[in-house]
């Protein structure tokens, strides 16, 4: 049942990179690929539905956490106390950016909630991805079982490097989301810094496969045991090709699925590697918090899971039903509430 | 109680009391909201379509205040209750999962629909999305509420080996007897103050003598929707709830009344100043027998006094009597008010009667006071206690996080809410001064 609950937050975190993900990248390429109001609005419209539901998985992760891993919980979020809080603080800027920009029709007011809007978003693609990093590199749990996650240690340069690849990709993940909604000059805009971004993200795979392969080889461990689990980060390497053709052919819809696909893959691949530790720990790896010495009564998981499960097919069914209600290109006259 | 523990405390009612400011309006203006739809549909006159843009683009900025201001409030159980969370988390998850999944997910999606669809659906499918949303708000209230219950009033759990606490039956949680007629009371507190807001707002338009068709309408529907609602949340929902309390929580209930003495037909403190010094109420202005029968049905029945329990037991006396106090008084002041405008309505010069109007407009901050300080109540008065009878509060804060890293939080969260709430206010403001049927500036352009 632990094992159960370890797939369902790992599916609910690669829920929330994929789908809270692109409206990220939407935010960190807004002011770079969106020159007029016209242009920001329409960016704005196009996330606008969907962003406030998809940052519910987040919530989901955090409370998946704590009702299946209530020690994880704790002490990750009390270890990762300052970084948390500042992501929780970007988070509100960006939401208030969104609501706030489009009830005032004046340059100064809006432009300045284009920065808030494209600064945090693009500021917390580089935490997530310094977090990953810091999962994988295990934290200084203590004797007692909790640790002091000061940003002094946190923002190691491996760590660093991930944030940067969070970026680049969720940034590539966003520019084929708004390919999508988007037409005209922007269109064409995000489709050229979208092939720009596709270079980036390929060189920081490479680069980041090999440096977690040199830095932590730990996390090879249960590949070494189980190869067949290597199609996970092949199929994530494939999808990255796949992007390429897709680039190439102007099939964007295919691109945006190949690179939720990539993110998929990676955020598997890395769940993979860290089973069965929620929060490995280093130096002391046996200090680490397992899904094991982590877990609830089982009673309790399996209650949980008995309304997860119809919950979450729910949830599906009719965010599917929204999103096809709202798909289409965006236009922004009348219609658009931004 | 150490630095770090005081510290977690003032960033935990600081956040969550801003945060509150905004569910009360979600979860009251929602169903007002399918109310004016409603109408629309079925007498289809553009009069309800109009005033039901207007509050659903007020429910939308109230809205994303609330969420962001709601997610941290969902974290801070890890970052500075871990002890807690450890503790109870396989109890609490299930609730706050609960919401999570059934209420957050819908409320969002058709929040969406309901702000970018009208136009692209049909009015029937625009109208569902509006009773979903309302949905989504109550049942979010619902499984907070009895995340809370659980706290007030344990039930449903066994203690493990470990010494945490573990689910043994989910319908234990949502069947608490603590649970139904708080959820009630905070519901109808909400309903009220959003009849209360939707009065106000109209009064102003009558008041200024623009949008008068709207402003009748809201004004109309506002103060009769609020006077059903400011009595109910005296009786029975108020009433049942001190019941709860007289049984569940005797000391709470003592720190309320300001009742130092066991007694025999209990008085009732309508004003006075507790001192725990002293142990008595100074000045005090009383109805003699009058707390015995609200606790218990019976003039003569005894009340226990703070006395009767160990003083490391009581909670803020002072801080839990004000706070009750208040809730009362206001709570009372706006039965006195709404009913007074049911009359005047009945007699057909309501929406002539300016001076009534006036103090009308003027009521819109009380509701939200009331609330505040009922929760005030709920939660000052369940100290020592974070889980009543299980868990101290001092015992649930985070070990590895420190006071000055916590006052830096909270001193962040003061500035960035601080910011939020002026321009929160300025933006309604501007949205109420531009009224009801003004095209919003940037359509066209």
């Amino acid at each position: 049942m632990a094992t159960f609950w370890f797939v369902v937050l790992a599916g609910m975190v690669v829920a929330y990179a994929v789908l809270d993900g692109f409206d990220l990248g939407v935010g960190a390429i807004h002011l770079a690929v969106a020159r007029n109001d016209a242009e920001r609005r329409a960016v704005l419209n196009a996330i606008g539905p969907v962003w406030d539901a998809n940052e519910v998985w987040l919530l989901g992760v955090g409370v998946g956490a704590l009702l299946a891993f209530p020690r994880a919980f704790a002490v990750g979020f009390s270890g990762f106390y300052l970084p948390f809080m500042l992501v929780l603080w970007l988070l509100a800027g960006r939401g208030i950016a969104l609501e706030f920009r489009h009830h005032i029709a004046d340059p100064m007011w809006q432009g300045a909630w284009d920065v808030v809007f494209s600064v945090s978003s693009l500021l917390l693609t580089v935490l997530y991805g310094v977090a990953v990093g810091n999962i994988v590199s295990g934290v200084a749990i203590d004797s007692q079982g909790w640790f002091q996650g000061l940003l002094e240690s946190l923002l190691n340069p491996y760590a660093l490097l991930m944030g940067v690849f969070s970026l680049a990709l969720l940034m590539l993940h966003g520019a084929y989301y708004l390919c999508l909604r988007t037409d005209g000059a922007l269109h064409e805009r995000v489709h050229r810094a979208a092939g720009r971004l596709w270079g980036i993200v390929a060189m920081l795979v490479v680069v980041l496969t090999i440096a977690t392969f040199a830095l932590r080889p730990g996390i090879l461990a249960n590949y070494g045991a189980h190869p067949i689990w290597a199609v996970v980060p092949l199929a994530g390497g494939w999808c990255v090709v796949a992007m390429f053709r897709a680039h190439g052919r102007r099939r964007h819809g295919t691109a945006f699925v190949a690179s939720a696909g990539l993110i998929a893959a990676l955020l598997a691949a890395t769940a993979i590697g860290v089973y069965p530790y929620l929060l490995p720990s280093h130096p002391f790896p046996e200090r680490g918090l397992t899904i094991v010495n982590s877990a609830a009564s089982t009673a309790g998981l399996v209650a949980a899971a008995s309304w997860l499960l119809p919950g979450v097919a729910l949830v599906i069914v009719y965010q599917a039903v929204a999103y096809r209600i709202l798909a289409g290109k965006i236009t922004t006259d009348g219609g658009a509430h931004y | 109680m150490t630095d770090t523990v005081i510290a977690d405390r003032i960033q935990f009612a600081f956040t969550i009391m801003f945060h509150y400011l905004f569910p009360i309006l979600t979860m009251g203006l929602a169903p007002l909201i399918v109310v004016l739809k409603t109408l629309h549909l079925r007498r289809g006159d553009e009069r309800y379509a109009v005033a039901a843009r207007f509050w659903t683009r007020i429910f939308a900025l109230n809205f994303a205040v609330g969420v962001v201001t709601g997610i941290p409030m969902e974290f801070q159980f890890g970052t500075n209750w871990a002890q807690f969370s450890v503790f109870a988390g396989g109890v609490i998850g299930q609730t706050l999962g609960l919401e999570a999944v059934f209420s957050f997910f819908l409320e969002s999606t058709f929040l969406g629909i309901l702000l970018f669809g009208e136009g692209r659906v049909s009015p029937r499918v625009h109208w569902t999305a509006a009773v979903l949303v309302a949905a989504g708000a109550w049942l979010s209230g619902l499984f907070v509420t009895a995340t809370n219950a659980w706290m007030q009033h344990p039930v449903g759990y066994q203690i493990a080996p470990d010494g945490t606490v573990q689910m043994t039956s989910l319908g234990a949680l949502l069947g608490n007897p603590f649970l139904w007629w708080q959820y009630a009371h905070v519901l109808n507190g909400a309903v009220l103050s959003a009849a209360v807001v939707m009065a106000s707002i109209g009064a102003y338009y009558l008041l200024a003598g623009h949008h008068l068709e709207f402003g009748r309408l809201s004004v109309g529907l506002g103060v009769g929707v609020g006077a059903v609602a400011a009595l109910t949340q005296l009786f029975p929902t108020g009433d049942m709830n001190s019941r709860n309390i007289t049984a569940y929580q005797p000391v709470k209930l003592a720190a309320m009344e300001g009742l130092f003495e066991t007694r025999y037909g209990a008085p009732l403190a309508i004003i006075g100043m507790p001192s725990t010094t002293q142990r008595r109420l100074l000045d005090p202005v009383l109805v003699p027998d009058a707390l015995s029968y609200l606790a218990y049905g019976n003039f003569r029945a005894e009340v226990r006094g703070l006395n009767d329990y160990p003083q490391d037991t009581w909670p803020l006396v002072q801080l839990t009597y004000y706070a009750y106090h208040i809730m009362v008084g206001l709570g009372t002041l706006l039965i006195a008010a709404l009913l007074l405008g049911a009359a005047l309505w009945w007699r057909g010069v309501l929406f002539a009667s300016r001076w009534f109007l006036w103090i009308l407009l003027l009521l819109l901050p009380f509701p939200y006071i009331a609330n505040e300080a009922g929760w005030v109540v709920t939660e000052v008065g369940r100290q020592p206690w974070l889980v009543y009878g299980l868990l101290r509060t001092a015992a649930g804060a985070s070990p590895n996080v420190e006071a000055g890293e916590t006052i830096f939080t909270v001193l962040g969260f003061a500035g960035l809410y601080a910011l939020l709430g002026v321009l929160a206010v300025f933006l309604a403001m501007l949205m109420v001064l531009r009224g009801p049927t003004e095209p919003r500036p940037e359509a066209g352009c």
